[in-house]
């Protein structure tokens, strides 16, 4: 009996959340993730799916240089290289684009897959994966990419299985080009996946119109656009004239939406990049940068690798999940992404005839709805069945059956342009190998979303950055709010045309940069709505403007600067209302901390800390009243407008708490503000928890977050903050630091924090974090075949072909 | 003898078994140790928990020390929430030599079973 027990309880988790036996056996469980300090990566392999021989170089840091002669062996090896090292990973995510998380975790997912599923992830991936596979050699590298990570997921057994596998109790399943097609819809959640359309609808009720256009501006005052003030724009050729009822149906409407997504991805979810040229630069050539601000993970979404073949020779780093790279340069261009931020997402309101679903309301007449049937498996329970339908604009993502906060018998179906079929992998395809300027404008036209100011540099001199998707065309105010879906008069128009993109080409500065700002002035003709960062751009366009002699060194520099712009413009209104012979010793004290910092948010300043709880107070202070005014909290205006607002006008009419009788001015608000912050940080100062960096506490979380905090790495000493051009936040910032200079050779220089290889029991899986946090680089060892001999390679895998 | 025996056995076999077989073949090992080596019941558990435990056990450690304890350090914590590798390593080689050793005693009693 005793001895059945055991069996059962250390082979299952029943009863212990982890089968022990099984776990810690020597010769099949954890152990075997132990990787030894100095394991030996040289590898001979037979494997069938490549044409010819690929050798990878592999250098001290892990980072395979793989030299094929037909570039699909390049991807097959790819494929089998992210794999090797990020297997657990590539499936993670792609069960999480698919909806399918409760398959490993069970029923606390459902809701989470369910939002997946209705908001069409599944149906966006195909409709991709349906033009991926139209092209030739798109579906050429795919299918080479797939084979090679099956390759490597055949020699896997039970013992050499990835640690989180053993873990939660599952084996990994085939890829396949579906997969791959699920990464990019990823990956346009988190970077076009937001927005506020339902909580601007709600907003809009509670508010008015005019207050609402007050605490939600479509510009800033101190905006520095992407495309510098002053650009003269052609007048559009096509209509964006509103429908003829949009005033009564649409803007002053006046039924209030009572959804809130609980899903969305982080608005902070941005990066900064700028190239300069020559005549900037102390080489005479243009020097690229760009650092894609993310969610720190361990593994990191990126895999630094080399692709050489006959056509190209590409380095940067690569998506597990995809073949080619991703940001980087060959040897004759470079280039890289931020995010446009741009508002890419609507809300329709559907009139189903009944409660079936099938058939809605459109156009005069009841209109078929097609019936998609998610069955969602849900480990150790019954599958969850969820019925969504499908309407001219797209998936039904809100119904009865599927709400968020309070009772609301609404359908809204969402029109997304995620969903429509474009084939954004040839962009990277052709950018790997692209040699020019007008190879780079071909390239980045078969991109369609999530909206990217996509950088470039040329060896032969050049500069430029397009903000470059399918933006849909808009009349002004379309899309703000949920639009009325029973006729076709409120959808989309078309997009607008690509060379009326926000563009900008060597232009006389010098230099070319964005920062998730948005892309242009008030003068660009198009409705451009969208969630952007106003500060960052501003901090980088000073610096820029006044860089002469420009070195790699001096753009590192800048990558890592932590000046924060945002408090050199708030400060001043702090200390001027602050009543002083109204504050404490401790009040007295905090606020000479403010006044004394040198508006650098470095690790070990306090100024900052007292700052941020000030503001944050005074914010809470002039808003929390206007903004609980309604069961649903409305969302929050963005920081610039209480900051903009204060500066034009002290007497501010959102200052006054509607909520007691007094009157409060900005002098008595800014007081109290310091007042409430005092006892928050004098709570920090027992903690020890006064200087930045302890008290931001950055931490590179394990995907799996806090069900395994040993395998993530907290108190990374490091500066920087939101609205900083180093945007290290608590758990978010720069995922990969880049500086080329496209000199001949090119110098190389990048960092990400996190380790090529996921394996927790690897030193190479968090070994580039120090060097992260302390701003420092790795010089990239950009081999060409003259270097197979170089002392810089460390293990040479050979994959030989097997017919 | 028999107790030296019967140790050196279970470590041996366990190692072959583990080679094609999954965790539990160290309680078959116990069963077979336990059924085919006569010795009072309480010595088959103790000396098959010594071979297996110190199998486990050394194996674990061995690996571990070529890890320079990377992945222990964070599985002890995410395991028995300790920071010492140490400890997961005794752990380990207490999980094993209990399996094995109660299935050694399973073995015995079916031996004496079958044998009155």
């Amino acid at each position: 009996m005793i001895n059945a027990a055991m069996f059962y309880v250390l082979g299952t988790r029943e009863i212990l959340p982890l089968p022990l036996g099984e776990f810690l056996s020597v010769q099949e469980g954890v152990w075997q993730n132990a990787e030894s300090t100095d394991f030996d990566f040289t590898s001979d392999l037979n494997l069938k799916g490549i044409n010819g021989k690929v050798d990878v170089y592999m250098d001290e840091r892990l980072v395979p240089h793989i030299f094929a002669e037909d570039e699909n062996d390049a991807y097959f090896v790819q494929g089998y290289l992210h794999a090797k090292f990020r297997l657990w990973q590539m499936e993670f995510q792609t069960f999480a684009a698919a909806g399918r998380v409760s398959e490993i975790v069970g029923d606390k997912a459902v809701q989470f897959d369910r939002n997946q599923r209705r908001i069409g992830m599944v149906f966006a991936a195909e409709n991709a994966l349906a033009a991926m596979e139209k092209d030739d050699s798109t579906k050429a590298a795919l299918d080479a990419y797939t084979n090679g990570v099956n390759a490597y997921i055949s020699s896997l057994n039970k013992s050499n299985l990835p640690v989180e596998y053993k873990l939660l109790g599952y084996i990994p399943e085939k890829w396949s080009n579906l997969k791959s097609a699920l990464f990019t819809k990823q990956m346009t959640y988190t970077l076009a996946g937001f927005d506020k359309d339902l909580e601007y609808t709600n907003a809009l009720k509670v508010l008015g119109e005019d207050n609402f256009k007050l605490l939600y501006p479509e510009l800033a005052d101190s905006l520095y656009p992407v495309i510098a003030k002053g650009t003269v724009y052609p007048k559009p050729l096509a209509d964006l004239m509103p429908p003829s009822t949009a005033d009564s149906l649409y803007f002053n409407r006046r039924d209030s939406v009572q959804i809130t997504s609980d899903f969305k991805p982080n608005p902070s979810n941005g990066s900064n990049n700028w190239a300069a040229n020559g005549t900037k630069t102390k080489s005479g050539k243009p020097i690229l940068s760009n650092d894609p601000h993310l969610s720190l993970s361990l593994p990191s979404i990126w895999f630094e690798v080399q692709l050489h073949t006959k056509a190209f020779n590409s380095y940067g780093v690569s998506f597990p999940g995809l073949p080619g790279v991703v940001i980087g340069f060959n040897d004759s261009i470079a280039f890289g992404f931020t995010n446009a931020g741009r508002d890419v997402k609507d809300y329709y309101e559907i009139k189903f005839k009944d409660e079936s679903k099938s058939s809605y309301w459109f156009d005069s007449a009841w209109k078929n709805a097609d019936q998609r049937i998610e069955k969602i498996k849900v480990k150790g329970q019954k599958d969850v069945l969820d019925t969504v339908a499908y309407t001219v604009f797209g998936p039904v993502t809100y119904d009865k059956s599927f709400k968020n906060e309070l009772t609301n018998e609404k359908a809204y179906a969402l029109r997304w342009v995620a969903h429509d079929t474009s084939n954004i992998l040839k962009m990277w395809l052709l950018l790997n190998r692209a040699k020019n300027y007008d190879d780079y404008h071909h390239a980045i036209s078969y991109f369609n979303v999530p909206g990217q100011n996509m950088i470039f540099a040329s060896h032969s001199g050049d500069i430029a950055l397009w903000q470059q998707a399918t933006f849909p065309l808009r009349w002004k105010g379309q899309g703000l709010f949920v639009m009325p879906g029973e006729d076709s008069s409120y959808m989309w128009k078309g997009y607008i045309p690509m060379e009326e993109n926000p563009h900008s080409v060597n232009p006389l500065s010098g230099y070319v940069s964005s920062a998730n700002q948005r892309p242009a002035d008030s003068t660009y003709p198009y409705f451009v709505p969208g969630t952007y960062e106003v500060y960052r751009a501003i901090t980088i366009n000073k610096k820029l403007e006044g860089m002469f002699n420009i070195t790699p060194d001096d753009m590192k520099a800048l990558q890592n600067n932590n000046y924060n712009v945002f408090a050199e413009l708030a400060r001043p209104i702090l200390s001027k209302y602050v009543k002083r012979d109204q504050l404490s010793a401790d009040e007295i004290a905090y606020l000479q901390q403010v006044e004394n910092w040198n508006l650098m948010n470095d690790p070990l300043e306090t100024g900052v800390t007292c700052f941020v709880h000030w503001w944050d107070s005074l914010y809470n202070n002039i808003y929390f009243d206007d903004l609980h005014q309604t069961p649903n909290t409305l969302v929050k205006p963005e920081k610039f407008v209480l900051l903009e607002a204060l500066t034009r006008d002290s007497a501010y009419k959102f200052i006054d708490d509607i909520n007691t009788t007094e009157v409060e001015n900005l002098y008595t608000q800014v007081t109290n503000a310091l007042k409430k912050a005092t006892v928050q940080l004098n709570q920090l100062k027992k903690e020890d928890k006064l200087e930045w960096a302890k008290f931001k506490n950055t931490t590179v979380y394990h995907l799996l977050k806090n069900n395994a905090m040993p395998f993530a790495r907290t108190g990374i000493m490091n500066g920087g903050g939101n609205g900083i051009i180093n945007a290290t936040q608590h758990d978010h910032g720069p995922s990969w630091r880049m500086v080329i200079e496209m000199t001949q050779p090119i110098h190389a220089f990048a960092v990400y924090p996190g380790g090529q290889s996921g394996n927790p029991g690897s030193k190479y899986y968090d070994n580039f974090i120090d060097t992260w946090a302390k701003g420092e680089y790795y010089t990239l060892f950009y081999m060409h075949k003259e270097d197979v001999s170089s002392e810089l390679i460390k293990w040479k895998m050979s994959f030989n072909p097997v017919l | 003898m028999k107790f030296i025996v019967s140790a050196i056995t279970s470590a041996l076999l366990s190692y072959a078994f583990g080679l094609f077989l999954p965790w539990w073949s160290i309680m078959i090992v116990g069963l077979l140790v336990g059924y085919f080596i006569p010795q009072k019941r309480i010595f088959s558990f103790l000396s098959v928990f010594l071979g297996v435990a110190l199998f486990w056990g050394l194996f674990a450690l061995f690996v571990s020390t070529s890890n320079e304890h990377i992945l222990a350090k964070r599985v002890a914590m995410l395991v028995i929430k300790k920071d010492s590798p140490l400890l997961l390593v005794m752990f380990t080689g207490l999980i094993g030599g209990i399996s094995s050793g109660i299935s050694a005693v399973t073995g015995r009693s079916l031996a004496l079973l079958f044998k009155p």
